[in-house]
């Protein structure tokens, strides 16, 4: 009714103030937020590129002077941390185990979202229920299987692991997404003679493109940036990932002698790939923890 | 279906359930290898006592009397654990609730102020956990800069144990755009006809607010405070990082314990012992939130049940 909205001239003119004042109030918790939200990153920057002696300045000088990109060389070639190996064996890692991650996980998610076979709901149910189990209680069994199958201190136990089923969020990712295509296309393929596999690798998964993207986005996430299994399972620092690599720069926690300098300007190295990632694909990472919230 | 089945060789009917299982296998294999067997042996670890260097020896349940009985550091872990859980989550879902509130106003630029709120959330890992190191440095940190600026002297955060925890709760803080990208589709979710129903009826903002947008949007904040607990009950990285569980004991998070436990000391039966009682704990918290959830969360799709 418009009864209840009985408003006049003078009203509505200080309702536009009032809007007014709201919308500037609005931009202005914005901007100091987005300020609180970014200035850590710019700080790290700041920080990355400084001389030594300029780093232990209060009040801190935002802009480098000089501007030390040489921090990053520094950084990279101490003779006790070498990160080209670290590099290449965090690449090696994450490139493997979130190519495993996807197969098994597409195929599984298949397997439960177009094929029908007894069990499947109970077995879907199981998967369900790991996703509430912690890590936790299976690390300790799982590290002396890794021992017995003389895995520690290789890239094993943080790759072969994943090409069994690829954990549950990610079957659950496929499965959800698997369920709306279209169950037109299995028939067409069935009456051409299409077998199982065959549907799954030319029918199917070229349909999964979406959920692919975000699985490989979150997949990449969790091994590039994983801390506790390599530090659990590898000892020789030729074997160490860029997050242990972190840890060596960092001196196991000396604190009055770290050199921020360089540590900001690794640290800064071993997130770049993420950060371009993101605003690269920022699409896909809304997807996932939308699918993920809303759905699950 | 079935009269023509009945003509053709078993092979027929089989087939499809056995492509099924094949295509399925990765996962029941993982299952079995890396989950079921595992859980099974954890059970078992727990019961023993196992220094890896030797077979494990039965104790029975010497472990966990040790645990509830002997080791201090075992409620301290739980307690720090525990605050950081209960303190922390809520500061989460009121600042990605309110975040998201403000997100799902018409302004301008909307797809630039998201991606700056949700960009801290998306790295992770030791980087991280350096960076908040640095800013908490207590003389040249950004934090202490910062509140300079508001007059106030910063305390010495990662060195004193009254600060070190909170100031990991701070830094959490900082990823808060995960739950707010979840809120944000919540909100979205919201029918746009209630709130004019609700106009209709003379509801103001606070009203609408309060009647309309938290009842709709309460699923996903049950989603957000059991996936923010069950992630904060096992919080590890920036505890081992940032302070390895000090001054005195006052980051000494429940994980971390049980890494020393099982790497530092290789107590791999009293290891598995903490991890049962961790998951117990974890179990415990969940079931509590989701029965009380029928108090305060609704369901649109029940009134038609009704």
């Amino acid at each position: 009714m418009g009864t209840q909205t009985k408003r006049g001239r003078g009203h509505s003119q200080r309702t536009h103030l009032n809007q007014f004042a709201l919308q500037i109030a609005l931009y202005g918790v914005m901007s100091l937020g987005a300020f609180l939200f970014l200035v850590p990153f710019v700080w790290m920057v700041s920080t990355a590129l400084k001389e030594a002696g300029d780093v232990m300045k209060f009040p801190p000088e935002w802009i480098p002077q000089p501007v030390l990109w040489g921090n990053f060389k520094e950084a990279f070639t101490q003779d006790y941390a070498p990160f080209d190996i670290f590099f290449k064996n965090t690449l090696i890692i994450t490139i493997t185990a979130v190519f495993g991650q996807l197969l098994s996980a597409s195929l599984v998610g298949f397997s439960f979202a177009r094929l029908h076979w007894w069990g499947r709901d109970y077995l879907f149910l199981i998967v369900l229920g790991t996703m509430m189990l912690p890590y936790q209680v299976t690390l300790v069994p799982i590290f002396v299987l890794m021992k017995n199958l003389g895995w520690i201190d290789t890239l094993l136990p943080l790759i072969i692991p994943f090409f069994l089923g690829g954990g549950a969020f990610y079957i659950f990712l496929f499965r959800q997404f698997m369920m709306t295509i279209p169950w037109e296309l299995d028939d067409a393929a069935k009456i051409d003679g299409c077998g199982t596999l065959r549907l799954y690798s030319r029918i199917i998964l070229p349909l999964t493109g979406p959920a692919l993207a975000t699985a490989a986005i979150f997949s990449f996430l969790a091994h590039w940036n994983d801390f506790i299994g390599p530090l659990i399972y590898l000892n020789s620092v030729s074997n160490y990932t860029l997050s242990l690599g972190l840890r060596i720069l960092q001196g196991y926690g000396g604190y009055a002698i770290q050199r921020w300098n360089l540590l900001m300007a690794a640290s800064l190295f071993v997130m770049l790939p993420v950060l371009l990632l993101f605003f690269f694909s920022q699409k896909y990472f809304i997807q996932g923890i939308v699918t993920y919230g809303v759905k699950g | 279906m079935k009269m023509q089945g009945y003509y053709r060789p078993l092979w027929t009917h089989v087939r499809p359930h056995i492509a099924g299982w094949l295509c399925a296998s990765p996962w029941i294999f993982g299952f079995l290898i890396f989950t079921l067997g595992p859980m099974i042996w954890s059970i078992y670890y727990s019961l023993t006592e196992y220094p890896l260097i030797r077979e494990p020896i039965w104790v029975g349940l010497e472990n966990y009397r040790v645990m509830f009985l002997e080791d201090k550091f075992f409620y301290n872990s739980l307690r720090v654990t525990t605050i950081y859980a209960v303190v922390g989550v809520p500061l989460h879902l009121v600042f990605g609730f309110l975040l998201a509130l403000l997100l799902n106003q018409k302004i301008r630029f909307i797809a630039f102020w998201r991606t700056i709120y949700f960009l801290p959330s998306v790295v992770s890992g030791v980087a991280v956990a350096l960076l908040w190191q640095w800013i908490f440095n207590s003389d040249f940190g950004l934090a202490n800069w910062l509140l300079g600026l508001l007059k106030i002297d910063g305390p010495s955060w990662l060195l004193s144990p009254v600060w070190a925890l909170p100031a990991l709760i701070i830094m959490s803080l900082w990823s808060v755009g995960g739950s707010m990208i979840i809120f944000i589709a919540g909100l979205q979710g919201v029918p746009q006809t209630l709130y004019e129903a609700a106009d209709m009826d003379g509801a103001n903002a606070v009203r609408r607010f309060w009647h309309v947008t938290v009842p709709m949007v309460s699923p996903v904040i049950l989603f957000n405070l059991i996936i923010g607990l069950v992630a904060s009950l096992q919080t590890f990285t920036q505890a081992f990082i940032m302070t390895a569980g000090g001054p005195r004991q006052a980051t000494h998070f429940f994980m971390l314990h049980l890494y020393n436990n099982a790497f530092q000391w290789l107590k791999m039966g009293y290891a598995s012992a903490l991890a049962w009682v961790l998951f117990v704990y974890i179990l415990i918290v969940t079931v509590f939130v989701i029965r009380s959830s029928s108090m305060w969360v609704f369901y649109a799709g029940e009134i038609k049940g009704r």
